[in-house]
């Protein structure tokens, strides 16, 4: 769990226990979390994996099967939206297209008959700098202005609670970018607890202080972002935050601290500590990024762990290269090398070996599918070459 | 010069491509303003037809006998030409109010509430539309008989909600299907309960579809003559009953004088709608 | 991942179901139906009833004037429609003539507006629906005016040698054209609304992917705009059907159509005949239009 910057008033948000099922179809599957007051919190997942469910029934717009919503003490699991400290910024913002950005700004604080309306709707607005806009319609704000807008008109009320879904999603690559650095900036000035639902891993990573991958209706693990990314508990995970190499081995020694494992007539080590299993088969995994990719025969078989193959695929990429490896049994590893030399780069059909750390490698538990969550991948993964090394 | 004349003549595509060409691009608006002008024909004729003179017998024409404007200025020389028309605009602005009332209310129903017996709601709606008239005019007037109701103001009444209702439901129906329930959800979520998000979204963002089906069920009723005709009994003439009856001794051009009021009104009222609407999205 | 439950909070384990919270229920939906469905109820659906009983009423006397009583008498059908089959028909005929020629005259200006008219499209939109603003009958008087025997278009005509009965007026030809004008905006509205939704880049990748235009408009626009090509032609061919005020200012005692005929009849106290057109009427065009919209696939315009 990360640390929280809590205030005085803001709330902790806690679900127990949370189940959604959609006419036998079961959506959310018995999610019990804390958030911690002042966090900014992702809820990773691919789509209907049950993250936008779970956001909706804090927010109240859904009623939940069983379980409980809290924020702080307080029970709001059967009040309606407009009763909770809870506001939304809603994917593709829904803003009111017959008001005015003032007006849709001050909507949430005329519904509670807030007092010094002006005062309040101006200061928000030159918080994200729309102050100029402020007479306009949505439908003549840019794409980026609009979500600036919807971000003012649920932070204005101060809730306990921000839940964003899928925020940035109708934005482009750049703005997106632009815009995960604002949102960032405007949570640790307000300090209000983030809820942050998004598909894309990488706006997850950048963002939040707290990370939890859903899919199918639960969590399969939580945490910092660079701990689930160097550490990741499921095949789901290593291979949908990020890329990973899993390859099927059994456990034949434990060698003080480190597991030894055999795959295909190679021998490995894995740290005990990062395996999730500690005999029989297992899956050894490795990021990209740890590979070390080099032409003949691997030099130090002792000290790290290494594979040899035949490169199959080479794409440049400018920061680095992306190396695809066909192992003696047939498998295609993924490697990434820093653009460090320049030039004179391994050609696809070289005999090459790609060794890494033995510290590096996790180990997932034997009977998982080593294809678990990379379809949904296939997009981002221009994206992760470029990011991730 | 005369190279460049040929070079010219080079550059220019072939002849039968250019003729399919100017062909292809000019075929649907050329049938579009011939589709305009077919629409607008008889209101022309309407338009001139009002500057009719009499028949030395004192009866209107089909054909021209001469200019006059006697008809603009004398509209009411028939005292029944307009208490016609006022019975047809009373008729029309009781019927649309409550035609549009009950309509809406059932879209409304259709479109964000659950409840059994959906199919036959939307069959008993749809059916009315899939009625001629003729039908409906003489069922209700069985039922009127049967019933010993007697017909007047308040059959033609009940007959002419009864038909605008199904017209509302779709038009309102229509509207409402394309509103984001994102808007009333964002609305909730910024504390306001349910009958703020009606009044403050969900009505703002349907009222133009409900004032479009106002007019639709307006024109709608004010248009009506198989219905009205059969229900209407002997003491109620609207307009269209009084240009229907007129028309065995000709119809006098007082008619066309409110006919084409009718179509200039409607006009400015719509383009001053839209007018109104561009600059209030400015 | 679990937490401590808070002291004082009562959380059933295994997570009881929350209670229920206070929304639209069923009762809201109810209040908003009721008042409009029974007046349907009350004033079609149960008045096509009484229709259907009056229909099968017998005759107490010889003529109408000695009243009816309630009875099963089915001939009134078979009187009723062997009396008047050829009214029956051409009001079919006629109506189905006009609905063609109306979707042949709206397609493309539905189109022009849908897809060419650009700034213009609501001016045009306008346009179309304004001169149904003036009155029914007026404008069919307008027409008759225009089609009159000594007029301008019968003159041209004439003199071209194109009618067979050297008139307009009071031939099948002026009240299908009578027809097809005043059902025109209930064409051009549903295809204009269908046509308006078609993302034009489908027609382009239509052509893209080997299309000519015409094979563009088959296989893509006409598909697309389907549920306006039905909700146009049912709005027209329905109350085209039973229309006859066409028929009585245009046309002749040869162009009598089945309105004409109900409208008679109810005039001259014949209930039973009446009822048993009007509702045989009803029951055909139902049946035509269940099956043209289950031909169509557009079961979803129900």
């Amino acid at each position: 769990m990360a640390s929280s910057s809590s205030s005085g008033k803001v709330e902790d948000l806690r679900l127990v226990n949370l189940v959604k099922d959609y006419s036998g179809v079961r959506a959310v599957d018995d999610i019990s979390l804390t958030i911690p007051a002042g966090s900014f919190f992702a809820l990773l997942g691919p789509s209907g994996c049950g993250k936008t469910t779970t956001l909706r029934i804090v927010a109240g717009l859904e009623d939940p099967t069983s379980g409980r919503v809290f924020i702080g003490e307080q029970d709001v699991t059967i009040k309606p939206p407009y009763q909770r400290p809870v506001n939304t910024v809603f994917q593709n913002y829904a803003l009111f297209p017959h008001l005015t950005i003032h007006d849709n700004v001050a909507f949430g604080l005329k519904r509670r008959g807030e007092k010094d309306i002006e005062t309040k709707v101006s200061d928000m607005l030159d918080l994200v700098e729309l102050s100029d806009l402020a007479r306009r319609k949505p439908a003549q704000l840019s794409g980026g202005q609009q979500q600036r807008v919807a971000v003012a008109r649920a932070l204005i009320n101060q809730p306990d609670v921000l839940l964003l879904d899928e925020p940035l999603g109708a934005l482009d690559l750049k703005l997106r970018r632009q815009m995960q650095i604002e949102l960032k900036r405007i949570q640790v000035d307000v300090g209000t607890t983030f809820v942050h639902v998004t598909h894309d891993q990488e706006e997850a990573m950048t963002m939040a202080d707290t990370v939890a991958v859903m899919n199918s209706g639960r969590i399969e693990q939580m945490g910092a972002p660079e701990e689930i990314y160097e550490l990741p508990k499921t095949a789901f995970v290593a291979n949908f935050l990020g890329q990973a190499n899993l390859m099927e081995a059994e456990v034949v020694d434990r060698d003080g601290a480190q597991l030894v494992v055999q795959a295909y007539g190679n021998k490995w080590a894995v740290p005990t500590a990062r395996a999730v299993q500690n005999e029989g088969q297992i899956i050894v995994g490795i990021r990209p990024e740890k590979l070390r990719i080099a032409l003949g025969a691997a030099s130090d078989t002792e000290a790290t762990n290494s594979i040899v193959g035949t490169v199959t695929d080479a794409s440049f990429v400018g920061v680095s290269t992306q190396y695809l490896v066909r192992t003696p049994w047939g498998q295609e590893l993924i490697a990434f090398e820093q653009n460090l030399a320049g030039g004179d780069r391994i050609r696809v059909g070289d005999e090459v070996s790609l060794t890494w750390e033995k510290s590096h490698s996790f180990g997932l538990a034997g009977h998982e599918n080593v294809d678990a969550g990379v379809m949904d991948l296939s997009g981002a993964i221009a994206e992760a070459v470029t990011e991730s090394s | 010069m005369a190279i460049a004349i040929e070079k010219a003549t080079d550059a220019r595509l072939p002849l039968h491509y250019r003729f399919t060409r100017y062909l292809r691009s000019h075929f649907i608006p050329a049938i579009g303003i011939l589709g305009l002008i077919y629409l607008f024909l008889p209101i022309a004729v309407v338009f001139a037809f009002s500057f009719n003179d009499r028949l030395p017998n004192g009866r209107g024409s089909v054909s021209w006998v001469g200019f006059s404007t006697d008809a603009w200025t004398n509209i009411c020389v028939d005292p029944n030409i307009c208490r016609a028309v006022g019975t047809s605009l009373q008729i029309g602005v009781l019927a649309t109010l409550a035609g549009t009332l009950l309509g809406t209310m059932i879209a409304f129903a259709l479109v964000r509430h659950r409840f059994r017996g959906r199919q036959s709601t939307n069959l008993t709606i749809f059916l009315p539309m899939a009625t001629p008239e003729v039908v409906m005019g003489s069922s209700l007037l069985a039922l009127f008989l049967n019933t010993r109701i007697p017909l007047g103001i308040v059959t033609v009444l009940i007959a002419h909600i009864m038909f605008t209702i199904s017209f509302v439901v779709v038009t309102v129906k229509a509207r409402l299907a394309v509103l984001d329930p994102r808007l009333e959800q964002a609305a909730m979520d910024l504390y306001a309960d349910e009958r703020q998000t009606f009044r403050y979204i969900t009505l703002p963002l349907v009222a133009p579809g409900i004032a479009a089906a106002a007019l639709l069920a307006f024109s709608l009723s004010f248009d009506d003559f198989i219905i009205t005709y059969f229900n209407k009994g002997p003491s109620i003439t609207t307009f269209p009953v009084y240009v229907w009856a007129s028309a065995a001794r000709g119809v006098p051009p007082q008619v066309n004088v409110i006919g084409s009021l009718m179509f200039f009104g409607a006009l400015a009222v719509v383009l001053l709608a839209q007018l109104a609407g561009k600059v209030k999205r400015r | 991942m679990a937490i401590a439950l808070t002291p004082g909070v009562p959380i059933a384990p295994g997570g009881e179901a929350p209670p229920e919270r206070v929304k639209r229920k069923g009762k809201t939906a109810y209040f908003l139906l009721i008042p409009g469905m029974a007046w349907l109820v009350f004033f079609f659906v149960i008045p096509l009833g009484s229709l259907f009983l009056t229909s099968l009423e017998r005759p107490l006397g010889s003529g109408p004037s000695a009243g009816y009583a309630s009875a099963l008498r089915w001939q009134n059908y078979t009187e009723a429609l062997s009396k008047y089959d050829t009214e029956f028909l051409r009001s079919f005929w006629y109506a189905g003539l006009a609905t063609i020629l109306c979707l042949i005259i709206s397609f493309p200006l539905a189109y022009f507006i849908a897809f060419r008219a650009g700034r213009w499209r609501n001016l045009l939109l306008v346009l179309i629906v304004a001169p149904f603003f003036c009155s029914f009958l007026i404008r069919t008087y307008a027409w008759k005016t225009i089609l009159a025997d000594d007029g301008f278009v019968t003159t041209v005509a004439n003199s071209l040698h194109l009618l067979p009965d050297d008139r307009i007026l009071a031939t099948p030809l002026a009240v299908v054209f009578g027809l097809v004008y005043n059902f025109l905006p209930f064409m051009v509205l549903p295809l204009y609304a269908s046509l308006e939704r078609i993302d034009p880049r489908l027609i382009e990748a239509a052509a893209d992917l080997y299309a000519r235009p015409w094979i563009g408009l088959q296989r893509v626009t006409i598909p697309l705009a389907m549920p306006g090509i039905v909700a146009g032609t049912l709005l027209t061919f329905i109350p085209a059907t039973g229309d006859f005020i066409n028929s009585q200012l245009l046309g002749s005692p040869r162009t009598r159509m089945i309105g004409n005929v109900i409208q008679t009849q109810f005039a001259r106290d014949a209930l039973p005949t009446a009822a048993a057109l009007s509702f045989s009427l009803m029951a055909v065009i139902l049946v035509v239009v269940f099956t043209y919209i289950r031909r169509a696939g557009t079961e979803e315009l129900l």
